[in-house]
């Protein structure tokens, strides 16, 4: 059997020797928890009858906790896996091993994503919340699902890539929680934003606007929010739609998943210290 | 074939050069000691040599292997201890050893009898299952060593190894090294530490703002010191002043009285010797004591980097 890479066994051994991670499990469940439970107490408080429709919004509303959950989560977890190295003055003598500088960039990012894989598992049973009323197609949470762990594996690369090019874990912590907003709430905005400027320039030239132009379709498409209430049928679109050479749900995972590989790949390039390449770059 | 082979190395940070031209050539299993003051470019040329650090230009090779283009290889012959480093929290002593040992791809099987003996040659068999964070700074200093020898490497690449330690660990430390000497490893070492650097090592480079200034085995550099001589000059009184006066001489490189006489490094002739103690006596100093002292490696150091630190 193949071994396990050491710098992921390491990783694991020391995020799980401590109390703080059953303690994070806790917290997150126990906010998540709370939140849902809240929700379903204030609907059901003064209607005790059963409405299949409301099912569907606890379930969204549950998810939409959730991806603010991860959205503040990931890069807690992953802007400091190689400025904390650095910091800690271990990462030199790591680069001196056979350990491949990807290799260790891909470690830690498996062992960050391993982690909120678990927080996102241990959550499950509170989707069963859902399923007890129904009203949700099992199809529907597995894309949910899947969307999440597609969103944590680009936020977790840029936690990643942040660590990789700022020296201090702080720097990098606010840096990646920057782009994290920008792409969860960001990018709606600036969809928005220049879907108003395309109408009004239709309005004043008379005409109405017969598809959302592509660099909107292409921010909606790429914005975690949007894609979330669109997997969950909640038609949540801006202007009259377009078509696409993907369905929003492709252009997201392939937006999202070429730009996490992208980054890692970067991130081990980056994290070799006598890249001979970088001398093409430097002044 | 050399262990070591350091040909023209020069690396700039911005307009400060840490490293100019410096070559050196290090023999098998032979241990090196790289003295300089701080500044002078050791850890530089180190890390060029542990893969850390890309030069400007020059190049540097273990056992023939370039640092630039055979990384891969140069680090499966390294045992790097950088002059700080930190241990991982949360880690027993064994882990620790057991993480580096799979980072160098150690087989398996191989490992708990590998961990022992490297525990054992460090004296940490006690402290085996320890925390790492929980050792005193000795201790981790000693189980970076031992780290440093986990696939066997044959250069071993150590930045002041001994800084911070208080002399028992100090010696421990030696005694290590010596016992890696026997290993016959060839070890590159830096360390402030010079008269403890000079039973150890068999050859000594003197570096200076990034410039070798000398380079040979033990006796000869300690014996060359350029042409310069320790002088010890004892008098009644008025020491600071004489200090003064002595610094301010065209002979005198260096001027020390902290042993409660002036300690001099001293460059010129029998003549200029002479006329020098003609001053101070001129200048009204009752002189007990006016010789010449047997240098060491220290007096070589001061003499051949000007003041110093």
């Amino acid at each position: 059997m193949r071994e396990l890479n050491p710098v992921l066994l390491k990783e694991l051994r020391q995020r799980f020797r401590t109390y703080r991670s059953p303690l994070v499990v806790v917290l997150y469940l126990l906010v998540l928890g709370g939140f849902s439970l809240s929700i379903i107490y204030l609907q059901w408080r003064n209607n005790p009858y059963f409405q299949p429709g409301s099912s569907k919004e606890i379930f969204t509303i549950i998810s939409m906790a959730q991806l603010g959950l991860l959205a503040f989560v990931v890069p807690g977890l992953t802007a400091g896996v190689i400025s904390g190295e650095r910091e800690r003055q271990t990462l030199n003598v790591l680069l001196t091993t056979e350990l491949s500088p990807l290799g260790i960039v891909v470690s830690k990012l498996i062992s960050a994503c391993s982690f909120t894989a678990l927080l996102l598992i241990s959550t499950l049973p509170l989707y069963s919340l859902v399923f007890m009323f129904g009203g949700l197609a099992p199809i529907q949470i597995m894309g949910v699902l899947s969307f999440f762990l597609v969103a944590m594996f680009l936020f977790a690369a840029i936690g990643v890539a942040c660590s990789t090019y700022f020296k201090r874990t702080g720097i990098s912590t606010i840096t990646t929680y920057g782009i994290v907003f920008f792409l969860v709430a960001g990018t709606g905005f600036l969809a928005a934003f220049i879907q108003e400027l395309y109408q009004q320039q239709a309005r004043m030239a008379m005409i109405q606007l017969e598809q959302t132009p592509l660099v909107v379709m292409l921010l909606q498409d790429t914005n975690p929010v949007i894609v979330m209430l669109r997997i969950l049928g909640e038609g949540a679109t801006i202007g009259p739609g377009r078509e696409m050479w993907l369905p929003y749900w492709g252009t997201f995972a392939l937006t999202y998943l070429v730009l996490g590989l992208v980054l890692i790949l970067w991130s081990g390039w980056k994290l070799n210290p006598i890249n001979q390449y970088r001398k093409l770059f430097r002044k | 074939m050399n262990a070591v082979e350091i040909k023209g190395l020069t690396k700039a940070y911005g307009n400060n050069y840490a490293l100019r031209d410096f070559s050196l050539n290090i023999p098998r299993s032979q241990v090196c000691g790289l003295i300089g003051p701080n500044g002078a470019g050791k850890t530089t040329a180190m890390s060029i040599l542990a893969t850390l650090l890309a030069p400007d230009a020059g190049s540097a090779a273990v056992n023939g292997h370039d640092v630039m283009s055979e990384q891969a290889k140069v680090r499966r012959l390294i045992g790097y201890m950088p002059d700080f480093f930190g241990v991982y929290d949360n880690l027993k002593t064994t882990e620790y050893l057991e993480f580096y040992a799979a980072a160098y791809r150690i087989p398996v099987s191989e490992r708990a009898r590998l961990i022992s003996d490297l525990l054992e040659l460090v004296n940490l068999t006690e402290k085996s299952h320890s925390y790492v964070d929980s050792l005193s700074r000795g201790m981790k200093q000693r189980l970076a060593l031992s780290r440093c020898l986990v696939h066997n490497p044959e250069v071993l690449i150590l930045d002041e190894p001994a800084s911070g330690l208080d002399p028992r660990a100090r010696a421990e430390m030696k005694e290590i090294i010596r016992h890696l000497k026997r290993m016959n490893k060839t070890i590159l070492i830096s360390s402030h530490i010079l008269p403890e650097l000079a039973e150890m090592c068999d050859s000594i480079a003197i570096l200076e703002q990034g410039k070798l200034v000398t380079y040979g085995p033990v006796e000869e550099v300690t014996a060359a010191r350029q042409g310069a001589k320790i002088l010890k000059v004892d008098v009644a009184d008025r020491l600071n002043e004489l200090l003064e006066f002595m610094i301010s001489r065209p002979e005198v490189v260096s001027v020390d009285g902290e042993a409660g006489w002036a300690r001099v490094t001293f460059q010129g002739n029998k003549a200029a010797q002479g006329q020098l103690l003609r001053e101070i006596m001129e200048q009204g100093w009752h002189v007990y004591e006016y010789a010449e002292v047997k240098g060491n490696l220290e007096d070589a150091f001061m003499a051949m980097t000007g003041e110093g630190e």
